[in-house]
């Protein structure tokens, strides 16, 4: 074990967006009567993550704001433009994570500053580790699921669609393929 | 009476003119007022789907106009110089191409990730087999600038119109409005 070891520690992963095996979705209510989904098409990212020692996990994910899609090509225009991720001014969003705590069964929280339309707060993201293992082409894989809420105003979105939809719930769901 | 003369519009013209006019203007103002709106206003919702379907009844009936056009051919020009002709004809053609140009600019803005467009909620127009990225919002600019650049040219022309009717007082609007020509 201990010649196999070192391989497991030096576990850096690149998120398979180019397989499409990585998420990036929101919801938010509307009007409070159902939810709205949506995700964003265009992000890349890398995390470590080694399960002898789960606390060093590092997470860090790009994402192109102008990339969000809710199939709905005027609402798209209407979420990319000023009022919402004024993409134009804001091109990029990004998460870096700062701190991941395990919380047994595969379980952990994830903290780190996400920045969104050009404000960078810390939040957290309840972490769910799916599983690992070789992958049928030669590799090895490694995936997880995140859930985490933001409220629009935090992060200087004044656009308001109603009480009901002042936050907005992001569910992630990454595979990585280790390099 | 429907058809045109040598010297008369006719009904049909006259009325294929003056209802894009009144589409026209109406569907500018409608399009400043709604791109305003709140999403709590109650016309958030009708007021886009009233611009797109009136939008595209004009567009069908642009394309009547153009074959009407052909069909029952323009009153002669009235008396002016070669160069003064060939400005209204080319004023005439950008204003036809402008409104082309917003109609169909509007069109990619709803069908900007492959959605038909429901024209009062009795059919629907289908979306172009194949969209650009960000297709709504470049659409969107060239609609709002040529949309304006439309009216300009449109007040250029009613002013022309009138400059024709009440300072050189000939028939150009006369025959425009179907009344007896001087």
């Amino acid at each position: 074990m201990a010649l196999v070891s070192p391989h497991l520690s030096a576990a850096d992963y690149v998120i398979d967006t180019t397989g499409a095996h990585a998420f990036i979705q929101f919801k938010i209510k509307h009007l409070g009567y159902s939810w709205l989904l949506g995700r964003f098409d265009k992000f890349s990212g890398s995390f470590s993550y080694d399960e002898t020692n789960p606390a060093a996990a590092k997470v860090s994910v790009k994402i192109d704001p102008a990339s969000i899609d809710s199939n709905h090509a005027e609402r798209d225009k209407h979420l990319r433009s000023k009022g919402f991720l004024d993409v134009d001014q804001y091109p990029e969003a990004a998460f870096v994570s700062t701190s991941f705590s395990d919380q047994g069964n595969g379980k952990a929280l994830l903290k780190g500053n996400l920045t969104l339309h050009g404000v960078t707060k810390e939040i957290t993201i309840d972490v769910n580790h799916i599983g690992a293992g070789d992958d049928p082409w030669g590799g090895y894989r490694s995936g997880f699921e995140g859930h985490t809420q933001l409220t629009l105003k935090d992060f200087g979105i004044q656009s308001d669609l109603g009480p009901a939809s002042q936050t907005v719930e992001l569910y992630l769901s990454i595979e990585g393929i280790r390099q | 009476m429907l058809k045109n003369t040598e010297t008369h519009y006719g009904l049909l013209s006259m009325l294929l003119h003056w209802v894009t006019a009144l589409c026209v203007v109406g569907l500018f103002a409608l399009g400043l007022w709604m791109s305003g709106l709140e999403h709590q206003d109650a016309w958030y919702n009708r007021a886009p789907d009233l611009h797109k379907s009136i939008g595209l009844s004009l567009l069908l009936l642009t394309l009547v106009r153009i074959i009407w056009l052909r069909i029952s051919p323009k009153p002669q020009p009235l008396p002016a110089s070669r160069g003064e002709h060939i400005f209204v004809a080319a004023i005439h053609g950008l204003l036809y191409l402008l409104l082309f140009g917003v109609m169909f600019s509007g069109y990619m803005i709803a069908t900007g990730e492959g959605h038909g467009i429901a024209v009062f909620g009795w059919f629907e127009v289908p979306a172009l087999p194949w969209q650009i990225e960000h297709q709504a919002d470049i659409a969107g600019e060239v609609h709002e600038i040529l949309a304006f650049v439309l009216m300009g040219l449109m007040l250029l022309h009613a002013a022309a119109a009138l400059k024709h009717h009440f300072v050189l007082k000939d028939n150009t609007l006369r025959r425009m409005l179907g009344l007896k020509l001087n």
